[in-house]
């Protein structure tokens, strides 16, 4: 009787550490982050670029309203490339854009919204990083497509042609 | 009277550096155990990038407001979900991990056991 068991238990072992594996060979082993959440956006406060007044979040987004929140700076190259559809973005009246200045030197950062426009409706500063993790964000840049202060999309990386055209198709 | 003063200004001088070293392990600890996403294969405390660095002042900053360790892995686990832990917990998809190992050695026991000593009898 036990001898009959032992190749039974085998078997079955066997058999559950080859399901396991061959269902770990379906997961894509890169990490692929969550870009579709419907996470309510974190409370903080912050301050104004501008003014360097204290600004919370109930105070730039409002409810009822869509924003696209776009994580940017000075010193990233891609976001010098992304700029211009931001602008072209701007156009567009059922949509707000936000800024996120992350990490950034205020002198250097005004000149680069001189020399390329500034699409931001308002614009809040994070100067060492931990508003951008707030958002769970991992760089620049970054966006995020905010209606009634739910986050519905994340756009990690510069955004391209396709992906405003995809965030216009969603807004309308 | 003046070798008091100055003993006293040594004492307190040394044990704040006492304090801030055991936040800086709190951190370290911490941190290890927590992964750089945009690193490849490094966790926070090793990394030295833009994410590394600003996660190592949010520790620093919730450890400051009291939360615990346990507190600060879920607060990061809900911005940016499971995978920034090294340590993963026991739940559904991780079951077989952590049990598998467990039931393996049991059973190779058990054989070892059945073989060496119920066959000597």
């Amino acid at each position: 009787m036990k001898k009959k068991l032992l190749p039974f238990f085998v078997v079955i072992i066997f058999g559950i550490v080859f399901i396991v594996f061959y269902k770990g060979l379906e997961d894509t082993n890169i990490y692929t982050p969550d870009l579709n959440v419907q996470k309510d956006i974190p409370i903080f406060t912050s301050k104004d670029f501008y003014s360097g007044k204290v600004l919370k979040s109930s105070d730039i987004f409002e409810f009822n309203k869509t924003y696209l929140l776009n994580i940017w700076s000075s010193w990233c190259v891609p976001c010098r490339q992304e700029h211009p559809l931001l602008m072209t973005l701007k156009q567009n009246d059922k949509i707000d854009i936000i800024g996120l200045n992350y990490k950034d030197n205020k002198k250097n950062a005004v000149i680069f919204l001189q020399d390329l426009g500034n699409p931001y409706e308002k614009i809040f500063i994070d100067l060492d990083g931990t508003q951008a993790i707030e958002w769970g964000a991992y760089g620049v840049p970054e966006s995020f497509l905010i209606n009634n202060n739910k986050i519905i999309k994340k756009y990690i990386g510069p955004l391209n042609e396709d992906l405003i055209s995809e965030i216009e198709y969603l807004i309308k | 009277m003046k070798i008091l003063k100055v003993f006293l200004v040594i004492f307190f001088l040394f044990s704040q550096s006492s304090i801030n070293a055991d936040d800086q392990d709190e951190i370290n600890k911490i941190t290890k155990n927590l992964r750089c996403l945009v690193c490849q294969g490094q966790s926070v405390y090793d990394s030295d990038s833009e994410f590394a660095i600003s996660l190592k002042t949010l520790v620093k900053q919730k450890l400051n407001e009291g939360l615990s360790e346990y507190q600060i892995y879920n607060y990061l686990k809900i911005k940016y979900g499971e995978w920034i832990l090294y340590d993963p917990e026991l739940n559904k998809n991780t079951f077989v991990l952590w049990l598998l190992p467990i039931l393996i050695f049991l059973i190779g026991g058990a054989i070892i056991f059945k073989n060496f000593f119920l066959k000597n009898k």
